[in-house]
């Protein structure tokens, strides 16, 4: 990562650029990835809802889907699916 | 301030649910990390018309370090003990702002802390701002000790629990006072509202925040957070903890309303506190013994609840 | 064209922030900074100024309440003493770190314990390195114009630092003087509305007091740093300007008496003035003696220093605070590692005088002046008028 130099500084060392962290990719922490049975799912967005990484959204289909970009594969997706539409399964397999 | 005016506010519904989140992936929580989860939903609820006072923590590390910020709301962070007085600070500055024409409107202002920046440290600093009547939002976001430092234990650790300053040993049982209620010392207060909540029933946590910024006036929130590396849990059962939490009666939810009680979880027969305690490490020291004494206690505080709300019915 | 009037010094302060227009006042009363604060209260209560006056449960939510208004736009200011400015220490840091502007004046104070109400500087001297503007007031026209001044520094695009103000406890802050208030107007002249360089905007989201991660920290100090010594020519042109328009003119640093004197006695604050008689009599008894002022104490001007004690035989610099186990009092420390590098340099004589408001008389400093012409001081530093059995 670059650092500024101090002259190029905000003020008070302040960030003005809201939300950049979503530049950092933490679907590299990930060992367990998400997967979705379109055919159980029922469209309810709860898994959205309960995701701590807010990474989860509805495609054109309207089924919600992580970014795989950011999602640590936490599995809290897959216990709260009232359908248990999403399975964790473990990266690579 | 005994009123039986009912407040009026926005309702959020499963139709109506706010999508766009304040808090930007990429944060770095840990995984399964119940409390950031639980600030997303506030600041849902919220807007993006919002001041956020961040005291120092686990949020306000995993959202900001330099040159990073989850934040897509104004944010500041000073100290640890002190958020309640720097939302003061902001909130009588835009009142005064704004009377003098100097800003178009007033945003909401709200102040984020742990359990040890509440309980502990920030207790002066909370009752100052709430007894001087600042026209803002508190929301503790309680996890139940100093997750950020290394899980040590605050006065907000229940009963029981393993932390690394209230080991359990030959002469301990871990911690071994009971947790602290701020919510009650809160309400203590006599300001417009006062409630907890979990992100296990995330539109009744929504609803509150918006009833909290919709009275004139201070307002409340401790808020439930399951952090699975504190609390030895799985992170995929964050949640899970979180309704157990309330269901069990451990975490009861109410809601005090211009001075009236009023419990608002719909679980009014508790499930044992076998089923929440028994899916957290931090607890899995305690013999049958210390969980039939919890078991008690948290019957018996649940009680008391449904007596105060039972004088407002 | 204002008008003169007899007034306590702290109600004038409080009348200096009246002027100034401030738009938040955020204080805890602690003795002897609470006339300035009650006044204020009352102020606001008449009326008389349209600002929110917070009256915090301790200095540490006041310093934090302030922190909070300033980076929401507002125009901030508060007062403490002793052991209320050492409970803000935690903050003080941290609203020079984010570059906020706002104005506090210490009415100095000895620091507990034992506790005492009465004046010193070891208050302020613990908060040397906080990244603040300091400035020592001498005299009650002094500190109610440097308030007023004060605000226009702190918010000078090229500054955009805290600055504070510092009145002897009880000698300033208590007493009565003729003060020159000036109108309103010409106030408004010297100094603008507020226009914060950044702010807690919705419509502008920024993340203020983010994690200084060990890539950053050092750049972030460094610059605060460089904000606070650049700040010395802003505050220079500053105060020129309210010479220009209110005629009193202030210097960094200010001399008095004998031209060519052997001996010059450095004060900050107000024992100035008793030095100022000291010394006249001094001269006329044939002594050659003068003083020097400091009245910029961070950034510290060098320079200007330098300049004005030049073939100056002897300093006798009076600190007003102790450093336990140290090489000398704070001021003393400064001016020997300013001055190691000169080739010609002065002796300097440092002595710990008026601790925890022991009287420091004219006729103390004609004893000083005394034992150092007779090289009577031995020590790194001496307590001076301690009473002891090896007298």
């Amino acid at each position: 990562m670059q650092y500024p130099a101090w002259e190029d500084l905000e003020l008070g060392a302040a960030i003005t650029t809201p939300g950049n962290a979503s530049n950092l990719k933490t679907g590299d922490w990930r060992s367990s990835v998400p997967v979705l049975d379109e055919d159980k799912c029922v469209k309810c967005g709860l898994c959205a809802v309960y995701c701590p990484e807010f990474c989860i959204a509805e495609d054109e289909e309207g089924f919600y889907r992580p970014d795989l970009y950011y999602c640590k594969g936490c599995g809290i997706c897959a216990v709260e699916c009232p359908k248990e539409a999403i399975k964790m399964q473990r990266e690579g397999e | 301030m005994l009123s039986k005016e009912e407040i009026k506010f926005e309702k959020i519904t499963a139709k109506n649910l706010p999508r766009e989140s304040l808090i930007s992936p990429g944060h770095r929580a840990c995984q399964g990390c119940g409390e950031i989860l639980a600030m997303g939903m506030v600041m849902k609820a919220a807007g993006p018309n919002t001041i956020v006072a961040n005291a120092t923590g686990c949020m306000e590390i995993v959202t900001s370090p330099f040159p990073e910020t989850a934040w897509r709301v104004p944010w500041l962070h000073v100290a640890f003990e002190n958020t309640a007085a720097v939302a003061s600070g902001i909130e009588a500055a835009i009142q005064m702002l704004y009377k003098k024409q100097k800003i178009k409107e007033k945003p909401n202002i709200i102040a984020f802390a742990g359990d040890g920046a509440t309980a502990d440290i920030g207790l002066q600093s909370l009752s100052g701002a709430l007894e001087r009547g600042h026209n803002f939002l508190y929301v503790c976001l309680d996890n139940e000790a100093y997750m950020n430092t290394g899980i040590q234990r605050s006065s907000s650790t229940p009963y029981g629990a393993m932390t690394t300053t209230s080991p359990p040993g030959k002469k301990s049982i871990g911690q071994c006072t009971w947790k602290k209620n701020v919510a009650m010392i809160a309400a203590a207060h006599n300001i417009p509202y006062v409630a907890t909540a979990s992100p296990g029933y995330h539109l009744d946590l929504m609803n509150k925040v918006r009833k909290a910024l919709a009275v004139d006036g201070p307002a409340y929130i401790q808020i439930f957070s399951p952090c699975p590396t504190g609390w030895r849990s799985k992170p995929e059962q964050s949640i899970t903890l979180a309704k157990l939490a309330v269901q069990t009666g451990v975490f009861p939810l109410f809601e005090v309303e211009y001075g009236r009680f009023k419990i608002t979880q719909k679980t009014k027969e508790l499930k044992p506190v076998k089923e929440y305690l028994q899916l957290q490490r931090r607890f899995r020291h305690l013999g049958e013994d210390d969980i039939a004494y919890i078991q008690e206690r948290v019957k018996a505080e649940f009680e008391r609840l449904k007596a105060l709300a039972s004088l407002d019915a | 064209m204002g008008k003169r009037i007899g007034t306590e010094v702290s109600i004038a302060v409080a009348e200096a922030v009246k002027l100034a227009r401030v738009d938040v006042i955020s204080a805890y009363p602690i003795t002897p900074q609470t006339h300035i604060v009650e006044d204020l209260s009352q102020i606001v209560a008449n009326g008389e100024l349209e600002a929110a006056f917070i009256p915090v449960e301790s200095e540490h939510s006041a310093m934090s309440a302030a922190v909070g208004a300033a980076a929401t736009g507002a125009r901030v200011y508060t007062a403490t003493s002793a052991q209320g400015l050492a409970l803000m220490h935690e903050i003080l840091f941290i609203a020079s770190s984010l570059r906020l502007p706002m104005v506090m004046t210490v009415a100095n104070r000895s620091l507990s314990g034992p506790i005492s109400i009465w004046n010193d500087h070891s208050d302020i001297m613990a908060e040397r390195d906080i990244g603040w503007i300091q400035i020592f007031g001498e005299n009650g026209q002094e500190i109610f114009d440097l308030t007023i001044a004060a605000f226009r520094i702190a918010e000078d695009k090229r500054v955009l630092l805290p600055v504070c103000v510092n009145m002897d406890g009880f000698i300033l802050t208590h007493m009565i003087e003729p003060i020159e208030v000036p109108d309103q107007e010409l106030v408004d002249r010297f100094l603008p509305p507020f226009e914060p360089a950044m702010k807690l905007d919705p419509a502008n989201p920024v993340t203020m007091g983010p994690v200084g991660v060990p890539e950053i920290y050092t750049e972030a100090k460094k610059q605060c740093d460089v904000a606070l010594t650049n700040s010395k020519p802003v505050i220079e042109e500053v105060l020129q300007q309210w010479a220009e328009i209110f005629g009193r003119k202030y210097s960094l640093i200010e001399k008095n008496g004998t031209e060519s004197a052997e001996t010059v006695f450095v004060t900050m604050g107000s024992l100035g003035e008793t030095v100022m008689t000291a010394i006249e009599e001094l001269n006329a008894e044939g002594q050659s003696v003068g003083q020097v002022r400091i009245r910029l104490w961070r950034p510290f001007p060098k320079e200007e220093f330098k300049q004005a004690i030049k073939g100056v035989k002897r300093l006798i610099v009076i600190d007003r605070a102790l450093c336990p186990g140290s090489t000398s009092g704070p001021v003393a420390a400064e001016i020997k590692a300013l001055l190691y590098e000169e080739s010609e340099k002065p002796e300097v004589i440092n002595v710990i005088a008026g601790l925890g408001g022991r009287d420091v008389t004219r006729k103390d400093f004609k004893t000083m002046l005394d034992m150092a012409l007779k090289g009577e001081f031995k020590d790194d530093y001496t307590i001076w008028g301690v009473r002891s059995h090896a007298e």
